[in-house]
């Protein structure tokens, strides 16, 4: 037994333990003893995915039909691709494991939610172990079922929680009605389900581009890309935050992963048009997810669109990694994927620091509105620390993993091959897209930041908020330490990247070119930064850094000087002259901030506004009271899911003709359905 | 390893010119526009007195506010590391640091980032509403940037800046290509906007109705307010250097010596001052845009850097 199946099998013990611990530990343990084994469920996954990324091998197979007769069996065989992302999804666990010790209270801490949490980490990180379509599609529900249960957790205490668990459990499903279509159009077409063999079968032809499209689908809606993204923002603020930040910052990558796993393994090297439809589908998201990111003042909400917006990124790296490879230019196709796995590591440091984050927020002060935060900064130093170092990361600003990946993107676009016709029209609006995503993202995290954190508390509940217990902050803070040690040493991250991407099975045009050009490609530069000698350009955090210190240096010893001769002064209002503190509900808010941007993109977001003024007496001068009120709902799903949601309900309301209650009815239709029987069997 | 001392010192000698002289350009620039309304003026070095005004005085706090010492602190360390990126004198890069424009684009946006905090920070409405709108004008900018970043970029294969104006230096036709004129127009309106000057934000004015960056840095004082003003005029002075670089590159030292960095000392503070005056004496015959005006001026700069692209295609 090698090293890597003991691994694979220690995730399955250690699963069975949480579960067992979850199940019979006492109430005030069961936090402890279940988070604490899903802690070392989360541990066990990264270990393993790293000697499956370091090249080990191993595989573990059960048989599925015992006695039947028939040989089905499920095989675990990750390989290098396979083995980071395992990497990922069992860091991302393992932090959130941590903070749900001091976290989970009431619904979420029950036998259930420790339980499903547990099995939903297990399914999370045996995806990208599966080594066949059989072992795929069981981990895969999984996922599934375990999130749905966790997102269902608090249904007691919210109505918008069932709603947001109806949405979610239909999506899942559509995508796994999806996969299920794709994979079977592949194991027929390469008479094997397991994905070393169809990966050796070279699958082609009309075939393999409707299972392309239909995998597509599947892997998008998970990835949550428009028009399919429309659980993410429900099933996100209404899930407990630590499940929130596994679904976001692992869940969603399997996405990624299966859409990399089919087109580097399954389907290398396929026409151009797969690239462009994948383009098709990523970079609209990336606008959109960011632009409704932007506009809301519902924090969790928030981060559930900049994660539509963090994977419209990464496929759109995918796409031009593809396109590239379709016209022959290695050296940007490889650039191109290892940026989308930068990128894919970056998004999960950051995002599993914000969501815990907007999960310590709720837990301080009740409230996930950035209008009613404020001033927390002061009661909670270190969630605002950990929060405010993943919006640096998330807005991609110097010196964190997210500067770093996008870094890595943009120079794979303007390396791209501009001789080609569509390369060269798709090249310049592609980098005009990921730019205003950037603008708007930094727009974005630095509203999150600033109102939530800065200024004065804007609700009773802000006032009086607490920081947060020790292992919710070490959690945090062990997150954001991730996401500045892959910005200050990117040179790790490529590695990874560079190494996911030499596994074994891989070949074809796409994946040979971009095996063979990710490890030319891309190497640790001098330091810890990285390099892209391919095409000519290198970048070292570190350097930079210490340069940024040595020119910030003097200005800190002069201001150190002046303020040993003027200390600062408290005062009441700086301005005042005389007067008093003006009240906190004249500063700001989130809805304000955004409310330029509101109206710049009117025609896109297409809010809808009600202004009510009362006036005082007789006067049309004086006021009385004036509402406000600015709904903005997502465009998307109002001009495509309600009408949907009309004709299945209409469908349904003519079946009740059919299906009346009627006993009679029913005798009919049963005797209706026997003549038929007769008559066939008589012809 | 003398070469990388050499260009240290030369990074070096660059901040310390550019410090001295933002706030000299600021001067000379509300001079020629004094001069021009009828106005006395208040002389070139006014800005450097307000500056050793600034630092004599008592900086002041109101409850709440927190970062009001630490953020313009760090808003000075951006700009400086924007100065020591810029290949303002010379194109010998460091090895280790090289003159990426993206990195340079990104060191900009940490200074535009740490001022917008700062108008929260502050807690009042003038703070919030300033840092509202420029991160917005941000948001808009970005696309500009990038996409004349890229025209800038196909001609020689990369992004790097140093490799951008000695290109130009070997083949001066490149600078009047229309590549390069677009995306220079382009550059320039981005420059502006970021900046500050009209017609985007007028920075002689405290009208609510359309104070940008005024807004702010209302509660800010003292040494505070000092750094701030420094830093705002230290980011004019290098980014319209690099627009004076990228127009008109000669001057620029290639190859290390004394006499040429003093002879490229001289034409970097030539061509900003032209360059400075030049904007002053445009801006005494503009008024502020509205503020939900300013995206139109900032899509059409977007159009002009699309039409650059489009053009480098035609011209390879």
């Amino acid at each position: 037994m090698s090293l890597l199946e003991v691994g694979l099998v220690a995730q399955l013990a250690l699963a069975l333990l949480a579960v067992t611990a979850a199940v019979a530990a006492p109430t005030p343990l069961r936090p402890l003893l279940a988070g604490g084994a899903t802690l070392l469920l989360g541990l066990s996954g990264v270990a393993t995915g790293a000697l499956a990324l370091g090249g080990h091998t191993g595989i573990v197979s059960a048989p599925l039909t015992v006695g039947l007769g028939l040989d089905a069996r499920m095989t675990l065989a990750p390989d290098r691709l396979g083995g980071l992302f395992m990497l990922l999804a069992g860091a991302v666990g393992a932090v959130a494991a941590l903070y749900s010790i001091g976290y989970v209270r009431g619904p979420a801490g029950s036998r259930t939610g420790c339980a499903a949490f547990a099995v939903f980490l297990l399914g999370l990180q045996l995806v990208p172990a599966s080594g066949d379509v059989v072992a795929f599609l069981l981990t895969w529900e999984l996922m599934a079922i375990g999130s749905t249960i966790l997102v269902l957790a608090e249904h007691g205490r919210r109505d918008q929680v069932r709603s947001a668990g109806l949405w979610y459990a239909a999506m899942t499903h559509l995508s796994f009605l999806f996969l299920l279509a794709g994979f079977a159009v592949l194991t027929v077409a390469g008479h094997s389900s397991s994905f070393a063999a169809l990966a050796a079968g070279r699958i082609s032809g009309d075939r393999a581009g409707l299972a392309f499209v239909l995998l597509t689908i599947g892997f998008a809606t998970k990835a949550g890309l428009v028009p399919v993204h429309v659980w993410l923002p429900r099933a996100h603020p209404e899930a407990p935050s630590h499940v929130s930040a596994v679904m976001s910052a692992a869940m969603v990558k399997m996405g990624v992963y299966g859409v990399v796993l089919t087109v580097t393994r399954l389907l290398p090297g396929g026409p151009r048009w797969w690239g462009l439809l994948v383009l098709a589908l990523a970079l609209p998201s990336a606008l959109y997810g960011i632009l409704q990111a932007s506009v809301t003042s519902d924090l969790k909400r928030l981060l559930a669109y900049s994660t539509t917006e963090n994977v419209g990124l990464i496929l759109s790296a995918v796409a031009i990694s593809m396109l590239a490879a379709s016209s022959g230019d290695s050296a940007v196709a490889g650039v191109a994927m290892v940026a989308a796995l930068m990128l894919t590591l970056s998004h999960a440091a950051f995002k599993t620091v914000l969501f815990l984050g907007a999960g310590a927020l709720l837990h301080a002060t009740a409230e996930r509105d950035l209008d009613r935060l404020g001033g927390l900064v002061r009661t909670m130093p270190r969630t605002a620390v950990a929060f405010g170092v993943a919006c640096l990361g998330a807005a991609a600003l110097p010196v964190t993993s997210g500067f770093a990946a996008e870094w890595v993107l943009l120079q794979a676009l303007i390396h791209g091959d501009t001789r080609d016709r569509l390369t060269s029209a798709l090249l310049p609006a592609a980098i005009a897209v990921v730019a205003l995503t950037a603008g708007l993202a930094l727009l974005t995290f630095v509203k999150a930041f600033g109102i939530a954190f800065m200024a004065r508390p804007r609700s009773p509940g802000a006032t009086t908020a607490h920081e947060v217990n020790r292992p919710m902050t070490a959690a945090m803070l062990i997150g954001a330490a991730a996401v500045l040690a892959l910005g200050l040493a990117p040179g790790l991250a490529a590695t990874a990247a560079a190494t996911a991407l030499r596994s074994a099975g891989v070949v074809g045009a796409v994946g040979a070119a971009t095996t063979a050009s990710a490890a030319a490609a891309v190497g640790t530069g001098a330091g810890w930064g990285v390099a892209l000698p391919g095409i000519g350009a290198h970048l070292d955090p570190l350097a930079l850094t210490l340069l940024a210190l040595a020119v910030t240096l003097p200005v800190v010893l002069v201001t150190w000087l002046l303020a040993r001769r003027h200390p600062r002064r408290d005062v009441d209002l700086v301005w005042g002259g005389g007067g008093v503190r003006t009240s906190p509900r004249m500063q700001y808010t989130a809805t304000s901030f955004a409310e330029p941007l509101v109206r710049v993109f009117d025609d896109a977001l297409q809010p809808t506004r009600d202004l009510r003024v009362t006036h005082a007496g007789e006067s049309r001068y004086l006021v009385q009271d004036i509402s406000f009120h600015q709904h903005l709902d997502d465009r998307v799903e109002k001009s495509l899911y309600r009408p949907a949601i009309t004709v299945l309900d209409r469908a349904g309301d003519l079946a009740r003709l059919v299906q009346n209650g009627s006993i009679h009815r029913y005798l009919g239709f049963s005797f209706v359905a026997l003549l038929v029987v007769l008559v066939a069997v008589a012809w | 390893m003398s070469a990388t001392v050499t260009t240290m010192l030369l990074v070096a000698v660059q901040c310390g010119l550019l410090l001295v002289l933002a706030p000299v350009l600021v001067g000379l620039m509300r001079q020629v526009r004094a001069r021009l309304e009828g106005r006395a003026g208040a002389g070139v070095l006014q800005p450097w007195r307000d500056l050793a005004k600034l630092a004599r005085k008592e900086p002041l706090r109101a409850p709440g506010v927190r970062f009001g010492g630490a953020l313009p602190v760090l808003l000075m360390g951006a700009s400086l590391l924007l100065v020591a990126l810029l290949p303002l004198l010379q194109t010998a890069t460091l090895v280790a640091v090289p003159e990426d424009l993206f990195v340079v684009v990104s060191v900009l946006l940490l200074g535009t980032v740490a001022i917008a905090l700062l108008g929260l920070d502050s807690g009042t409405a003038f703070g919030g509403m300033g840092a509202s709108r420029h991160m917005t004008v941000a948001a808009l900018v970005e696309p500009t940037i990038l996409v004349a970043v890229y025209a800038l970029s196909i001609p020689v294969g990369t992004s790097n800046l140093s490799a951008i104006v000695s290109a130009r230096l070997d083949h001066p036709a490149t600078v009047v290509a229309p590549v390069s004129l677009l995306a220079l127009v382009a550059l320039f309106i981005v420059v502006i906007a970021e900046t500050g000057r009209l017609p985007v934000d007028n920075p002689s004015t405290h009208l609510e109705l359309t104070m940008i960056h005024e807004a702010m840095i209302l509660e800010s004082s003292g040494r505070d307010l000092g750094w701030v003003e420094y830093a705002s005029w230290l980011r004019l002075g290098a980014l319209l250097a690099l627009v004076a670089n990228l127009a008109a590159p000669w001057g620029v030292v290639q190859h290390l010596d004394v006499l040429a960095v003093l002879i490229a000392m001289v034409a970097l503070v030539l061509k900003v001052a032209v360059l400075g005056a030049a904007i002053a004496s445009g801006e005494v015959f503009l008024a502020k845009l509205r503020l939900f005006r300013v995206p139109e001026l900032l899509a059409g700069s977007f159009v002009l850097a699309f039409l650059a692209v489009t053009a480098s295609y035609l011209t390879v």
